[in-house]
């Protein structure tokens, strides 16, 4: 059983393995100054250039459209389910979240490319039919079950007598709700949002679907970019052999990537734990 | 004044039930959407056919049995290593640095995109042990992914388990083991099971991964069957062989241009998140009996 549990550790510290060892190879080629300052990253062309920039600024566009997606919705939800509902309601909606969490991320990226594109048309009729907009609008949506229940969690965890105090010098549901529990609670708050920001990053499918394929230095979310992990799932799709550059590409955006998200992970994590303690 | 701020008080009341609204309403929209246009081509001429160029020949049956295999694979390798490795945890290991680094790496794992799973067994499963593209290939790696929701929900369902159960069976001269496999597994086996199931509707929606190892887009034949008709009667063959899992063939139809593949995608859109909910329904319920149930 001991065995069993060492899985994890063998499988964390095989990711990192495997990660290095295949970026070592990709880092004899291309130099770390190029990959880190290079504005193309095309290594599937004749004329190859080896920049993550512009795969770094897909990723982050799609995560921060997301964020000021769920941010927002996942506070005032956490809010009003911590402080208002009432618990049949909360017994309704917490599963109903979950069931949102559950659905697969391949259909959140038909969502994303046939419904919310779409839609967002209507609006603005010149967004073309990749884009990131969409996408980082249904990435939003679905870190909003683990925004809402992990900030949920850390405002539950405030002690009622805070509550009681306030309520005793005459302040309303949301003025102790808002001036109490949310800063009493605010570790855990970002600590959501940190985890959020995590996944969000670390999202696939949605925007390799419907936010397009190419690698483009751009900030404005109306175009279409590729993300780190669309970058990787085209590669995946097509077939290179093993051991070429472009095949080392992928696992040297995935150490990117993986750094990234251990780091969100860890900072999130710290400060779970910090609020924990306080009370 | 006090009108004032009863005012926000309601005002604040509307927004948050939006803010639900918007989330509840989504997964509405989201299943009307794929219900409209993917109930017309869910039947059984789409449940048994395999994919094709034409569209409304099109189906699922190869991803829909791929799948199975796949799922087969992970429940098999998933679910006791991460039954084993909770019950060491929670049961026998004491604090040592050890266990405080397994349970960091379970956290992390918990945290790691899938898609840098699928790197792992890019590196690992396909190449350096040289098991390729393969049925067993995906299931390993979907084991992997789901090991920690195992892990930490079956953790969860024994530390539910009054620590007197345990003293009762010691005072009685029960070993460690004994208590366990006769008391605390038993008692906790619904919390368990709901961790379990959980954990295999993620692994069947997962795409990530799957697409990183290789599964095939287009796929005209089945694995070798299982059972044969010669001694020893089961073969395992199909561990070996090339295949495709239903969120594969969605990602395909859906990158292919055209209503009508669109439409396909959208039928096998209905069959994934139906299971899905399907399964999380089921588990939600069990959750829901054990909770009434339960007096310690």
């Amino acid at each position: 059983m001991l065995l069993a549990a060492l899985v994890s550790v063998a499988t964390t510290v095989t990711i990192l393995a495997v990660l290095l060892f295949e970026s070592l190879g990709f880092f004899e080629v291309v130099s770390l100054q190029d990959f880190l300052t290079d504005t193309l990253w095309t290594p599937l062309f004749d004329d190859p250039h080896y920049g993550i920039l512009p795969l770094l600024a897909g990723t982050i566009v799609t995560s921060v459209v997301g964020l000021l997606v769920a941010i927002p919705v996942g506070t005032v939800s956490a809010i009003y389910l911590s402080e208002f509902a009432s618990p049949r309601m909360r017994e309704v909606i917490k599963p109903t979240l979950e069931l949102l969490g559950a659905v697969p991320t391949v259909v959140y990226g038909y969502f994303a490319l046939l419904v919310v594109t779409p839609a967002l048309q209507l609006l603005w009729p010149d967004i073309p039919g990749f884009n990131m907009l969409g996408p980082g609008i249904v990435i939003g949506i679905m870190i909003l079950p683990l925004v809402i229940s992990l900030s949920e969690d850390a405002m539950r965890a405030v002690p009622m007598v805070l509550r009681e105090g306030s309520y005793a010098m005459g302040a309303t549901h949301l003025e102790t709700a808002w001036r109490v529990v949310v800063p009493a609670a605010t570790s855990g708050i970002v600590a959501a949002y940190v985890l959020g920001v995590s996944r969000a990053v670390g999202e696939t499918m949605v925007v390799a679907i419907a936010a397009g394929q190419n690698p483009n230095l751009t900030w404005n979310p109306m175009e279409p970019a590729a993300t780190i992990t669309a970058y990787i799932v085209q590669v995946a799709l097509g077939d290179l052999p093993h051991g070429s550059i472009g095949y080392r590409s992928i696992f040297a955006a995935g150490l990117v990537l993986a750094v990234m998200t251990f780091a969100f992970n860890i900072l999130g994590h710290v400060m779970r734990k910090r609020f924990r303690e306080v009370y | 004044m006090i009108k004032r701020r009863k005012f926000f008080e309601a005002w604040f009341k509307a927004l948050g039930l939006s803010a639900l609204a918007l989330a509840v309403g989504t997964l509405v929209l989201l299943f009307g959407a794929l219900l409209i246009d993917g109930i017309g081509r869910l039947d059984w001429q789409f449940l048994t056919s395999f994919p094709s160029r034409h569209a409304s020949q099109a189906g699922i049956l190869p991803a829909v049995v791929g799948s199975t295999l796949v799922m087969l694979v992970t429940a098999c390798v998933g679910i006791p290593i991460g039954v084993a490795a909770a019950i060491y945890l929670e049961e026998y290991a004491r604090r040592t640095w050890l266990t405080e680094l397994i349970e960091v790496t379970v956290t992390n794992l918990a945290g790691v995109p899938s898609i840098i799973f699928g790197l792992l067994a890019l590196g690992l499963f396909v190449y350096m042990l040289g098991l390729g593209s393969s049925i067993l290939t995906a299931g390993l790696t979907l084991a992997l992914l789901i090991l920690p929701v195992v892990i930490v929900t079956t953790r969860e369902a024994i530390r539910a388990i009054p620590v007197q159960i345990r003293e009762a069976a010691f005072a009685l001269g029960a070993t460690r083991w004994q208590t366990v496999a006769d008391h605390v597994l038993p008692y906790s086996a619904s919390g368990i099971l709901t961790g379990i199931i959980l954990a295999l509707s993620r692994a069947i929606g997962e795409t990530a991964p799957i697409v990183t190892v290789g599964a095939l887009t287009f796929i005209a034949f089945l694995p070798p069957s299982p059972m044969t008709d010669q001694p020893p009667y089961l073969s395992f063959e199909w561990l070996m062989s090339p295949f495709t899992v239903m969120p594969i063939q969605m990602f395909a139809w859906v990158s292919r241009p055209g209503e009508d593949f669109a439409a396909n995608a959208a039928a096998a859109g209905l069959l994934l998140v139906g299971m899905t909910l399907a399964m999380n329904g089921l588990a939600i319920y069990v959750r829901y009996r054990m909770r009434k149930r339960v007096s310690w």
